[in-house]
């Protein structure tokens, strides 16, 4: 018989939970990378004065943040 | 596993900022300058009219210069970006594959950008649309950022429970019974949130229309362009990764199912 017979696809078994989980550390990660495009120095700010907030200012303007 | 999917979705990533970042180059630049051009005019202006009372007023200093903002700013705010939301995306990937859906690793990453893009831009940008330079009042801008960010993470958390949902009811409705169903619970929710937040309108009243257009089309599209670079490229290199080390094989070859 064929391969390409139908019922004969594997669906790739799901990653474990348990696999995934240290990982999200690196998705706090780049949640804060993107909280320092989008906010940082505008309605909060971890680093004094404006200098991000006015290096990133096109790009958080053009990405949808609202700024000023 | 998770390890090389992350790498792989913050390369793709990285190739998608620099395409959003050549477009926004191009297109989206343009609007940003005419809408300082128009913010300069009403300084002047304003100016103008103090000094003409006795009020001297001190412009404000400039920390990074325009070309700077428009060049390597621009290029660094994008490309952050975009390689963050393809290492979230890989991540979101890891967990989707093989437990949303039946599908190929290709369509699942597909139909992730897919709401990705109508979940983190599209729905919140219909309540608050992005906005050029002199588009927002300064004293305002604690609000319009809580605002924005409640509109997402909303919208965030009905796109989840819409997944949930579809995932439920399709083994006694079927796929597009239980897609359909599930999609209008999502927009029904995101349509009583966006109802009950408080309107922002802060647009100048002699501000230029066709700018305000187009900032906001090129703003749409730099996202268009990020989320399908994310969904296809990404699709494309961990199906065939995944092919080849047997953790996945599709039913029928491509060239079958385009029979």
């Amino acid at each position: 018989m064929s391969d390409k017979a139908i019922g004969s696809d594997v669906v790739s078994a799901p990653i474990p939970v348990r696999e995934i989980l240290p990982w999200i550390i690196f998705g706090a990660l780049m949640l804060l990378a993107i909280y320092f495009v989008g906010a940082e120095e505008g309605a909060t700010s971890l680093i004094k004065g404006m200098y991000v907030h006015e290096w990133v200012h096109d790009s958080r303007h053009l990405l949808g943040f609202p700024c000023h | 596993m998770v390890r090389s999917l992350l790498i792989r979705g913050m390369l793709v990533g990285f190739v998608a900022g620099l395409l959003v970042f050549g477009f926004a180059k191009i297109f989206g630049e343009p609007q940003v300058d005419r809408a300082i051009a128009f913010e300069t005019a009403m300084d002047d202006a304003k100016m103008k009219a103090d000094a003409a009372k006795g009020i001297h007023d001190r412009p404000e200093p400039e920390l990074v210069s325009r070309p700077m903002q428009a060049s390597f700013g621009l290029l660094t705010g994008v490309m952050v970006y975009a390689t963050a939301f393809g290492g979230l995306f890989a991540l979101v990937f890891a967990f989707a594959n093989g437990r949303a859906t039946k599908l190929g690793p290709r369509a699942v990453s597909a139909l992730l950008a897919l709401t990705g893009f109508v979940a983190f831009y599209m729905v919140p940008n219909l309540k608050y649309p992005a906005n050029p330079p002199s588009v927002g009042h300064p004293d305002t801008i604690t609000i319009r950022t809580e605002l924005y960010f409640a509109m997402m993470a909303l919208s965030i958390a009905a796109m989840a429970v819409a997944a949930v949902l579809r995932k439920r009811l399709a083994p006694k409705l079927g796929v597009w019974e239980a897609a359909i169903i599930s999609g209008a619970v999502y927009i029904v929710a995101v349509m009583v949130v966006a109802a009950i937040l408080p309107p922002i309108n802060e647009v100048p009243s002699d501000f230029p229309a066709v700018v305000l257009w187009h900032f906001r089309v090129d703003s749409a599209a730099m996202q268009i362009i990020m989320w399908a670079v994310l969904g296809l490229g990404f699709g494309a290199l961990t199906e065939r990764s995944f092919i080849a080390k047997g953790l996945y094989r599709p039913r029928l070859t491509p060239a079958l199912v385009w029979r």
